[in-house]
């Protein structure tokens, strides 16, 4: 049972403005029937550039419906760049706010306001202006898409992702990606908190050793290998750590993510945070 | 308001016999069945009583049922419990369309050094038995194949399924929570060895399952404690709910003639209709080897949520496939495996019923939901003839 605000109800149960503006100044389309979601939104402008009147369809859960309802509500009577301010937050803040899970609604809404827009202005958005690359094959999502949403809500876990843009949300083999670009985004809030901890106990070289293998035997290698890859460790320098991946691993094109995301993570984790793991090619 | 419920496959009303043999055994007889006096050693001989009650209903000898606290425990304990016994096996053979209770748990195995072969069903839901022979093998310590699946309702060929699991040397666990009760089962000739069921699914309360174990399979506790259930399983009994579960398999034994008549007439009748009466509606599942109370109907172009939150605006209770209402955002895995669209995914609704049901509230049903797939379908964009993108047809069949 979803606990939706009386505001999101009233939305869904009487919906504003539902149906099609005839020669519409602007349309904007976003998303697809295999994501689960699609709202068409169709604007009429006067003559100073203000929208008078807004119209959707949606395919679509509760919320869906009531987030498109109350973005055409919003949007009318503003001029172009008015509205062009409205974000995803400020939508559900109409709504008296979303449960969690359903937060990629009022994405959707801001995403279809900025294609309608665009199309006004005249700019082709048939393709995605987005140029990132797909992480999400389940729900067409680049990375580009991603990272946005992690800054704009400050993000922190691949479940957040998941809530505000449906990424990972199907087979979840992208996860690891999720959870790279997560990292990327926050790399430089973390080195900050990293330079403010206090230091570690310092490690003897065996110790470390011993660690490091351990924490690859225990954390690493049963979750390369439940994907049917494998993993050796080949030196350890100091600082650095070389391992090689084994068995599906090396034709694997998201090694790359796996070995700073996993490998590279755990380790930091557990040994200490200034080891730098290298990959070498057997 | 009044509820029409027609969500019987997520659970069911206690029956009010089934309450009223459970109550002494709150305030009376609340004795423990291990203790040595005679207050507590009654309620053991009572428990024996429901046992048989359990054994009657599908066909076993009562030293073969094992109460536990619910299917999914059962389903846990028959997987652990083979395994366990049979440590030198590490291979299972199971389906892509079972309960979570066996999917998660063959997906935990898979990720912690076992070996999972997955079947793959057609269009209609049904496995292909060829696949199976194939998939078992030298080290395959249990094949674990639903009876009926929750979802669709579809009944797979269990005993078939049997032979071939008997004839490749290997054990077969069925979870067969939806299928006991509505079905008529016989396991004292039969090629099952071990079989789920679950109290509230048949009109006994939640917190009660039972897992019958067949005489001479070599089982390990999955629950390591006291002696109880003949050292299967330790714990205090539950004792009122599995006196319930015992007096709701009597009844069930009772009524199951109208499982198959009465509750078949009313579901085709709301089926039919409906079919009939909404728009691009389709069946999912196979049309004859199915319960009697379950209809899975996919709505195209329309969402599965929507649908629950207006179906429950008029008190009607259903669910749904959608990703909307899994509580993730990945619609029904069975569905997907049945290689049924995505479009008709999310527009999927499940109406399961039981003895309970009446024709006034099928009749019910029938006049309110085909008004809300078109109340849906005004507001939605796509329709017969929009050209739809990113169908996902493909992503659909081709997951693994």
């Amino acid at each position: 049972m979803w606990d939706y605000s009386e505001k999101v109800k009233d939305h869904f149960f009487r919906p504003r403005n539902v149906g099609d503006i005839e020669d519409p100044d602007a349309v904007g389309e976003v998303g697809s029937l295999a994501c689960g979601d699609a709202l068409k939104l169709m604007l009429k402008l006067d003559g100073s550039g203000r929208i008078t009147d807004a119209k959707f369809k949606t395919f679509g859960c509760g919320s869906a419906i009531a987030s498109a309802s109350a973005l055409t509500e919003m949007v009318k009577g503003k001029t172009l760049s008015e509205a062009a301010k409205i974000t995803d937050n400020d939508i559900a803040e109409y709504l008296d706010g979303l449960p969690e899970q359903k937060m990629h609604c009022s994405v959707m809404g801001r995403e279809a306001l900025e294609a309608a827009i665009a199309n006004y202005r005249g700019l082709k958005i048939e393709k995605p202006v987005d140029e990132g690359t797909i992480v999400c094959k389940c729900f067409g999502v680049t990375d580009n898409k991603i990272a946005h949403e992690v800054r704009e809500h400050k993000l922190t876990t691949i479940e957040q992702v998941t809530n505000f843009c449906k990424a990972g949300g199907g087979c979840r083999s992208c996860h690891p990606q999720i959870q790279a670009i997560i990292d990327e985004v926050w790399q430089k809030e973390k080195e900050k908190v990293m330079i403010a901890k206090s230091p570690a106990k310092r490690l003897t070289n065996i110790q470390k050793m011993k660690m490091v293998q351990e924490v690859i035997e225990r954390d690493i290698r049963p979750t390369l290998q439940a994907d049917g890859g494998d993993i050796e460790l080949i030196d350890i320098d100091g600082d650095r750590v070389t391992v090689s991946f084994r068995k599906s691993c090396v034709e694997c094109p998201s090694s790359k993510v796996t070995l700073k995301s996993t490998v590279e993570a755990k380790l930091r984790e557990f040994v200490t945070d200034s080891l730098i793991v290298e990959e070498v090619s057997s | 308001m009044k509820f029409v419920y027609a969500d019987n496959n997520a659970t069911t009303m206690v029956a009010p016999e089934v309450v009223e043999t459970m109550l002494p055994y709150f305030t009376e007889y609340y004795g423990n069945p291990s203790s040595m006096h005679t207050f507590g050693g009654q309620v053991a001989k009572k428990i024996d009583s429901a046992r048989q009650q359990v054994a009657d209903l599908i066909g076993a000898d009562p030293g073969e049922v094992m109460f536990t606290s619910c299917g999914t425990e059962s389903d846990n304990a028959a997987i652990w419990g083979i395994l366990k016994a049979n440590p030198h096996k590490r291979h299972i053979v199971t389906s892509r369309v079972e309960h979570s209770a066996v999917y998660n748990l063959c997906k935990y195995l898979a990720q912690n050094g076992y070996q999972v072969t997955e079947l793959g069903v057609d269009t209609h839901g049904m496995l292909n038995l060829n696949e199976l022979a194939d998939a078992i093998k030298e080290d395959t310590a249990v094949v674990s194949i639903m009876y009926a699946n929750n979802e669709t309702g579809v009944i797979f060929p269990i005993e078939e399924i049997g032979n071939i699991v008997k004839q490749k040397g290997s054990l077969l666990h069925t979870d067969a929570v939806q299928a006991v009760g509505k079905i008529p089962i016989n396991l004292s000739k039969s090629t099952i060895d071990l079989l789920t069921l679950s109290g509230h699914k048949l009109h006994a309360p939640k917190g009660v399952g039972a897992l019958f174990i067949r005489k001479g399979i070599t089982f390990a506790p999955f629950i390591i404690g006291g002696h109880q259930e003949k050292n299967r399983r330790g714990g205090t009994e539950n004792v009122p709910s599995i006196m319930g579960i015992g007096k709701a398999c009597e009844l069930a034994k009772k009524h199951l003639a109208e499982e198959q008549n009465g509750v078949k007439l009313l579901r085709d009748k709301l089926e039919n209709e409906i079919l009939e009466k909404a728009p691009d509606a389709r069946l999912n599942g196979h049309k004859i080897h199915r319960l009697p109370n379950t209809t899975n109907l996919s709505f195209e172009f329309v969402e599965g949520e929507a649908i629950l939150l207006l179906l429950n605006e008029k008190g009607i209770c259903a669910s749904s496939g959608s990703a909307c209402t899994s509580g993730s955002l990945e619609p029904s895995h069975v569905l997907r495996a049945m290689g049924v669209p995505f479009t008709a995914v999310h527009g999927s609704v499940r109406l399961s019923l039981s003895r309970y049901s009446t024709m006034e509230e099928v009749d019910f049903i029938i006049e309110h939901l085909p008004p809300i797939i078109r109340r849906l379908r005004e507001i939605s964009p796509y329709g017969r003839d929009t050209k739809v993108k990113g169908q996902g047809v493909t992503h659909a069949s081709a997951r693994p």
